[in-house]
């Protein structure tokens, strides 16, 4: 049997580009916490005439899917202006990995995660950022595509798994077709309060499974 | 793939000595009858004689009678059959409600779950930092309708050894039946059943360098214990299927070659281990400082995930184990390092390492060597510890 990783996951896990941390960066994020399990943070230099990313950096407290995650997308990144950075996925990052593990796609979303922060910093730090708008089902709907089904790979919202979404007075309720002794339902719980959490308004998160 | 692979995970796995093999191969190709009654065919008899001398060793090893030891295919079943072979015994005649701790293996905590489901009510023991229960917790949780305490004897992940003697106690001047999950103590930690009030005792072969495949379960003489799996009558008609000969002749000789010598050299290493990985900067060790299987050091690292470490471990030529949850089969974090108090990060960082016959003391220096390179390469890409 091959190992589960790609060569050149292997390759980028062994030898990470750009990490380590950065000194006066015009912007940072963290995304995750030592609490939650992986943690990464990017840092940016960006030239305020063009847009475009100088120099970027990534620490990583994970696995070797996180790792080489924040190796390949800080190359990617590279050179590239705000917007066309904002448009690197997970699956593009998965996709010049050579493909990952589907019950290791969780740990690359975050380093994905981890870059569109930063950007995000960036521009609330530069004024570049409209006001905040309200949550809406639809937003939650996307970002519970960030939110992975490890059995495949492919996010809850994709494989049919969001059953229900339900947003009211800053709670919200999703329901996920899934029994609640799954082998990964404590950890798709732990995911979807992670993603949702965060949003402004929102102060609290129920997560129910239908059996 | 390696000039040399250093392998520290006998929790999960271990290499079979040549001598089992040895041992099992006549039951392959010459005597590979079915084990007969006393009545059948002269062949089927010498089948019946390898088991019952099997048997025997290992009753033996545990101060039982050989009717009170069957064979299983390993402890999940093994464990399987003692609570749901007690719940099925005991839901009518005294009550539905079982004793377990928090930090069992899989066997035990999902036979406890299975029951949960069917109606019977199970209490999840605490433990202590170290992973040990509270006796008096244990007195106060069990009922009239209790049926079973099942607490294993040392732990899969962080080695810590429970008071078997003082939990018999409790259960038997209480009445209740007794059930210990022994697969990672038997026969490296002495336990004979003349001594200590255990009722049930779940053990298994593949880690004391026997084959996979084959394990047992004690029966106290008199022990209610129902069949869960349905089939013929063998094994005192409480675990039909055709008798696993090799297998049972294989384990019996895998008792045998277990020595106080032998276990007296892991510890040894081990100890040697812990002392140089406790070296490393914010290290601490998971589980008893003294309480603890011989064999078992598990430390934790800050700062740094643990399929990383072994990984980086891997490509050096070692084997080792983690509690991080991007390691789990489930994604959840070590239900033992979160049972003993630890955070996710503990667990994250945990590293598992467990010695058997074929390493060597040189071993030792190599792998804590190897560990500490891996931290540094890890902690110097790491968010975390650098304020």
């Amino acid at each position: 049997m091959p190992l589960p990783y790609s060569e050149k996951v292997m390759e980028h896990f062994r030898h990470p580009r750009n990490v380590g941390r950065m000194e006066n960066p015009d912007a940072k994020s963290v995304e995750g916490s030592p609490a939650c399990g992986d943690m990464v943070a990017v840092y940016l230099k960006v030239d305020e005439e063009s847009l475009r990313i100088e120099d970027i950096k990534f620490e990583s407290y994970g696995c070797a899917s996180n790792i080489a995650t924040g190796s390949i997308i800080t190359e990617m990144a590279k050179g590239k202006t705000l917007e066309e950075a904002k448009q690197i996925g997970w699956r593009q990052a998965s996709d010049a990995l050579g493909g990952l593990p589907p019950i290791k796609t969780h740990c690359s979303v975050l380093a994905v995660d981890g870059l569109r922060a930063a950007i995000q910093n960036y521009e609330e730090r530069h004024g570049l950022i409209k006001e905040r708008v309200p949550t809406t089902v639809e937003e939650i709907r996307r970002r519970l595509r960030r939110v992975m089904n490890p059995v495949v790979g492919l996010d809850l919202v994709r494989t049919n798994l969001v059953k229900e979404i339900e947003l009211a007075d800053g709670r919200v309720r999703v329901v996920v077709d899934l029994p609640s002794d799954h082998q990964f339902a404590a950890n798709i719980h732990e995911e979807i309060i992670e993603k949702i959490e965060p949003l402004w308004d929102v102060e609290k998160v129920v997560v129910e499974f239908t059996e | 793939m390696f000039d040399q692979l250093v392998y520290l995970d006998n929790a999960a796995a271990t290499r079979l000595d040549e001598r089992v093999l040895e041992a099992m191969k006549p039951y392959f190709f010459d005597t590979y009858w079915v084990a007969t009654s006393q009545f059948g065919y002269s062949l089927g008899i010498d089948a019946k004689d390898a088991l019952d001398a099997a048997r025997t060793v290992i009753a033996d090893a545990l101060g039982a009678a050989p009717e009170e030891f069957i064979f299983t295919s390993g402890s999940t079943e093994s464990s399987n059959a003692a609570l749901k072979g007690v719940a099925l015994a005991l839901r009518e005649k005294k009550g539905k409600h079982l004793i377990t701790s928090r930090i069992e293996d899989f066997s035990v905590l999902h036979s406890a779950r299975a029951l949960e489901r069917q109606g019977f009510r199970v209490t999840y023991l605490g433990v202590d930092e170290y992973g040990r229960i509270d006796l008096d917790e244990l007195r106060a949780a069990i009922t009239p309708a209790t049926i079973l305490v099942s607490i294993q004897s040392a732990n899969q992940e962080i080695g810590t050894t429970q008071d078997l003697s003082a939990i018999g106690a409790i259960c038997r001047e209480r009445e209740v039946l007794f059930h210990t999950d022994a697969t990672h103590w038997f026969p490296r930690v002495p336990l004979d059943v003349r001594e200590t009030p255990v009722d049930l005792i779940t053990v298994t072969a593949h880690l004391i360098h026997g084959p996979k495949g084959i394990g047992g379960l004690y029966v106290r003489q008199g022990t209610p214990l129902s069949k869960w799996m349905d089939g013929g009558f063998q094994e005192f008609n409480l675990r039909g299927g055709v008798e696993n000969i090799p297998g049972a002749v294989g384990f019996a000789k895998a008792v045998e070659l277990v020595t106080p010598e032998e276990t007296d050299r892991l510890r040894s290493m081990r100890d040697d281990l812990i002392r140089r990985l406790l070296q490393i900067p914010e290290s601490r060790l998971n589980g008893h400082p003294t309480c603890r299987l011989p064999h078992n050091a598990n430390v934790s690292f800050r700062f740094v995930e643990g399929e990383s470490i072994l990984l980086h471990m891997d490509m050096r030529g070692f084997a080792v184990s983690t509690g991080s949850a991007c390691f789990s089969r489930s994604l959840e974090a070590s239900h033992v390092i979160l049972g003993i108090g630890g955070d996710h990060e503990r667990a994250h960082g945990s590293v598992r390492f467990t010695f058997g016959r074929f390493n060597e003391k040189a071993d030792v220096k190599a792998v804590a060597e190897a560990i500490s390179d891996v931290i540094v390469r890890l902690r110097a890409i790491s968010p975390l510890g650098k304020e």
